[in-house]
């Protein structure tokens, strides 16, 4: 028989980033019981990183902005692909949301008034994003873990979910999980479960991505059934550091440019003034006196095209380093330090300034950053009903990078921080409303043991593939095949490869025992990654046009027609690899004419 | 390039020892890196907690040839490396395996902390503040808990005993936060006196030294709150003003309802440390 520890919630959340504690906040606030599972210790989660702020019209510095604008906004850096009915409710919750963390203890930068303090950000076009110098993630993660704790929530750190539980009729009703320190196993029961796992970056070799983004969340939902939507559209965040090779990947907030850092090529050549999109020339500076001016006069300038939105300005720098006209080590020039006074830079980039200073020798108050692109988030994910964050499979529940449509085709930075917290609380509260309809569900010892004897399997054999060994070839494969520029020939080799990677990891073998053994954990790891790798490669194959987050070399236009379907991903068969998986393109939601009228106004 | 000789605790709560690994030096990496390079070619088991490497999530703090730091941020050249490189797990804290030790002691004293208790918003539904009023409360927020202050505390660095009624440099700091929040009106001050043991501290700054935020922990949070400690417990006047204003509310009750924060259960941990309650399934 299977050794096993039982518990029993109401609700299960599995994450503990902003999303998850949001809805763990909100369930518990229903009256039902929570257990929140995270694979590191609280507040670790990748919500820490987050730097430049969060997104929301509260009109604080410009009065003129609304949730209109910023629906509007985040619409059009989605290239219009996202779920309409999410971007609205985002942008018209997010201005609470932020309220709601200054109510639990979260300290804004402040206006001269004494009210919250809003930054530029690329795509929004209103100083928008609420901020805590460059540390805004730590202040979301802090705050909300405060008010997690003190709520009552049981948090279970370092544990991992390695399978969901569905009763009878098909509801998901708790999960298979194990204690990394001990590699125990624990059946958690719940009466609907919500993921908030975060991203998918660890599958490529240049990331901003911490070792828990490998996708757990998403692949959960594919073996559940679930419908994924987007999974094609991945986000190249312009600006990683690209030298020394330890830092390669690590995230340069947008901030540095919304603060007045520009983008340089090897012969200091602004060159985003020769990438502007047609979809942005109308509100794009294409002089450098005109977007030196905005910094002062928003009325009278339009912006630099350094603040475009994320995917232009990655295949701006991706173009640039492909024509030699890059920096010595393969990106391009941020330039801060010759523009800002060393004060300024320092207190509005604090930990960008340490970051360059102490990890790659250079002041950012005086010399440029060398800068490239690096993947930092994935905008598809679980499909779910606005609303609630209800998954396409009862009792399950999705919230935050796990969850597809909000962004569409591309996100603006800013725009997952306010994700989080306006779809954690949807989500924490619908499966909270859920749970207290259903009973808790009763599993048999057979079906646990067959789960639990599965995740022991790389114990029993010797000899056989390094997991670390798979992983390094893996995202050396996914950065070369499925990375910002994509071909059908090159994506074809990539799911020749994922079927090759998914037989070596039935032969993978351990060293050591269970107890917090990191070889284990990333070979149980890789079953997600590779889930999620052949997702985002099946719908890059099927997507043939280019649109925000991805990029085919061989279409390189945007395909009107294929803008109103989603790639839809669905799996049939048994966790991992045993089944079907089938792209199907459907219809995008249809716009009502009410919000179809904001894009057809003069808006400039 | 020339080879770097590193020296890894291996071991468990049962014992362990330093074990030798030989590996070649390259360009521009940092302690954490080589560590990883190990357990991907020579030790797969090798366990060692890290999320973000870049000094922001607080999760890599080991001690390098006897220094409390972040292994993410610490430089090889900055090492002498024509010698063996030792990293060592926090010793504050019991071993769970190699460089991960078990520092569940802070989520507990975590809960024990009164929480942020604001007024009502103003009409506008706004709270104002101005910036040169969050300044100083804001440096406490830049806080990682990566727990090297606890680490590096004499107070309990030797003392296991001490733990039980010793917050520790990192909740000094979180209570400082929450006492120089200009819209907070919880009163945390006895509290901190009683039950903290914030007297237990004898101001050696050794926090203060290892803070990789280069948090003032010891001028900026623990002085200040000794003083307001004092006030409120020997300042009549001080009580008084207190009381016709009523702003602050007097030693609040610690959290009734305080969350489980649980990792393995305590059961199965080889030398059974801890509070047994806290492991407890809840079914």
């Amino acid at each position: 028989m299977a050794d096993y520890e039982q518990r029993d919630y109401d609700v299960l959340v599995i994450g503990a980033g902003g999303a998850g504690l949001r809805a763990a906040i909100e369930a518990r606030t229903e009256g039902v019981s929570v257990g929140l599972v995270c694979k590191s210790l609280l507040g670790k989660a990748h919500t820490v990183m987050a730097e430049g702020g969060i997104a929301a019209a509260m009109g604080n510095v410009y009065p003129e902005d609304n949730w209109k604008v910023h629906f509007r906004d985040t619409m059009r850096g989605g290239k219009m692909i996202n779920n309409w009915r999410m971007a609205q409710l985002h942008a018209q919750e997010a201005p609470d949301r932020v309220m709601e963390l200054e109510e639990w203890g979260a300290l804004f930068d402040r206006t001269a008034d004494g009210r919250i303090l809003q930054r530029d950000f690329g795509g929004h076009r209103y100083a928008r994003l609420a901020h805590v110098g460059d540390r805004t993630g730590l202040e979301m993660i802090r705050t909300l873990q405060h008010r997690a704790v003190q709520s009552g929530i049981d948090v279970m750190m370092e544990c991992k979910v390695y399978r969901l539980l569905k009763d009878d009729d098909g509801t998901v009703s708790g999960a298979v999980a194990y204690w990394r320190e001990s590699g125990r196993f624990i059946v958690i029961r719940s009466k609907a479960v919500v993921l908030a796992t975060g991203g998918v970056g660890k599958s490529w070799k240049i990331t901003s991505n911490s070792w828990e983004s490998t996708g757990d969340g998403h692949a959960l939902a594919i073996w559940a059934g679930a419908d994924m939507i987007d999974m094609e559209f991945v986000q190249f965040h312009p600006t990683g550091m690209v030298w020394p090779p330890s830092v390669r990947g690590l995230l340069v907030t947008e901030g540095v440019r919304g603060d007045g850092g520009v983008l340089r090529n090897r012969d200091g050549k602004r060159f985003m003034f020769d990438y502007i999109p047609p979809m942005f020339a109308a509100e794009t500076a294409d002089t450098e006196e005109e977007a030196e001016r905005w910094y002062t006069d928003r009325q009278g300038a339009r912006r630099p095209p350094d603040l475009l939105p994320r995917d232009e300005v990655a295949r701006a720098i991706n173009a640039e380093v492909k024509a030699g006209r890059g920096s010595p080590h393969g990106g391009v020039f941020l330039d801060i330090g010759s523009r800002r006074s060393a004060d300024y830079i320092k207190r509005r980039l604090p930990s960008m300034y340490k970051q360059f200073k102490e990890l790659a020798d250079v002041d950012i108050t005086v010399d440029p950053m060398e800068v490239g692109p690096t993947c930092h988030y994935i905008m598809g994910g679980v499909r779910v009903d606005a609303e609630t964050a209800a998954t396409t499979v009862p009792g399950l529940f999705a919230a935050g990078e796990v969850a597809g449509g909000m962004h569409g085709a591309n996100r603006l930075g800013g725009n997952s921080l306010s994700d989080l917290v306006v779809f954690g609380r949807r989500a924490g509260l619908a499966a909270a409303n859920y749970a207290k309809q259903r009973n808790l569900a009763t599993f048999s010892d057979k079906l646990i043991e067959e789960i639990t004897t599965a995740a022991l399997s790389p114990f029993s054999s010797e000899g056989g593939e390094n997991p670390y060994t798979i992983h390094a070839e893996l995202q050396d494969m996914m950065q070369s095949l499925v990375g910002i520029i994509r071909t059908h020939d090159e994506l074809v080799q990539a799911e020749e490869h994922l079927a090759r990677f998914k037989e070596r990891l039935g032969r993978v073998s351990i060293e050591g025992n269970r107890q917090f053994n990191p070889g284990w954990h990333m070979a149980l790891d890789l079953e997600s990654m590779l889930t999620v790798s052949t997702a985002v490669t099946m719908a890059a194959l099927e997507r043939k046009e280019s649109r925000g987050g991805h990029t085919r070399d061989d279409y390189p236009q945007p395909d009107p027609e294929l803008g109103k379907l989603n790639m839809v991903i669905r799996f049939s068969g048994e966790p991992p690899f045993r089944g079907e998986m089938s792209v199907t393109p459907e219809p995008i939601p249809e716009m009502p004419d009410e919000l179809k009228a904001l894009f057809e106004e003069q808006q400039h | 390039m020339s080879e770097i000789i590193m020296r890894l605790w291996r071991g468990d709560a049962n014992g362990g020892s330093f074990q030798e690994y030989r590996v070649p030096a390259q360009e521009g990496e940092v302690v954490l890196d080589v560590v990883h390079r190990i357990q991907a070619t020579q030790a797969g088991d090798l366990a060692v907690r890290w999320n973000c490497k870049a000094g922001k999530c607080g999760s890599c703090s080991a001690e390098v040839n006897g220094k409390p730091r972040l292994m993410c941020m610490t430089r090889m050249a900055e090492l002498p490396l024509d010698q063996p490189i030792t990293i060592a797990p926090m010793r504050t804290f019991p071993i769970m395996k190699d460089l991960v030790t078990d520092v569940r002691f802070n989520f507990e004293v975590a809960k024990r902390v009164p929480p942020f208790a604001p007024p009502p918003r103003q009409p506008d539904g706004t709270y104002r503040m101005f910036q040169e009023d969050i300044d100083r409360a804001q440096e406490f927020h830049k806080c990682i808990e990566c727990f090297l202050c606890q680490d590096v505390c004499h107070v309990i660095r030797d003392h296991e005993e001490n733990k039980a009624r010793y917050a520790g440099p990192r909740f000094f700091v979180r209570f400082a936060e929450l006492e120089m929040h200009p819209l907070d009106t919880n009163d945390r001050r006895l509290l901190l006196k009683e039950r903290m043991g914030l007297g237990m501290c004898n101001i050696t700054k050794c926090c203060t030294e290892v803070c990789p935020e280069e948090i003032h922990i010891t001028d900026n949070a623990i002085i200040p709150l000794k003083e307001r400690a004092v006030d409120a417990t020997y300042d009549p006047l001080a009580f008084i003003i207190r009381k016709i204003a009523r702003r602050k509310r007097p030693l609040p009750a610690e959290e009734a309802q305080a969350s489980a924060i649980v990792t393995t259960p305590l059961s199965e941990l080889a030398d059974g440390h801890g509070d047994a309650k806290k492991a407890k399934a809840k079914a």
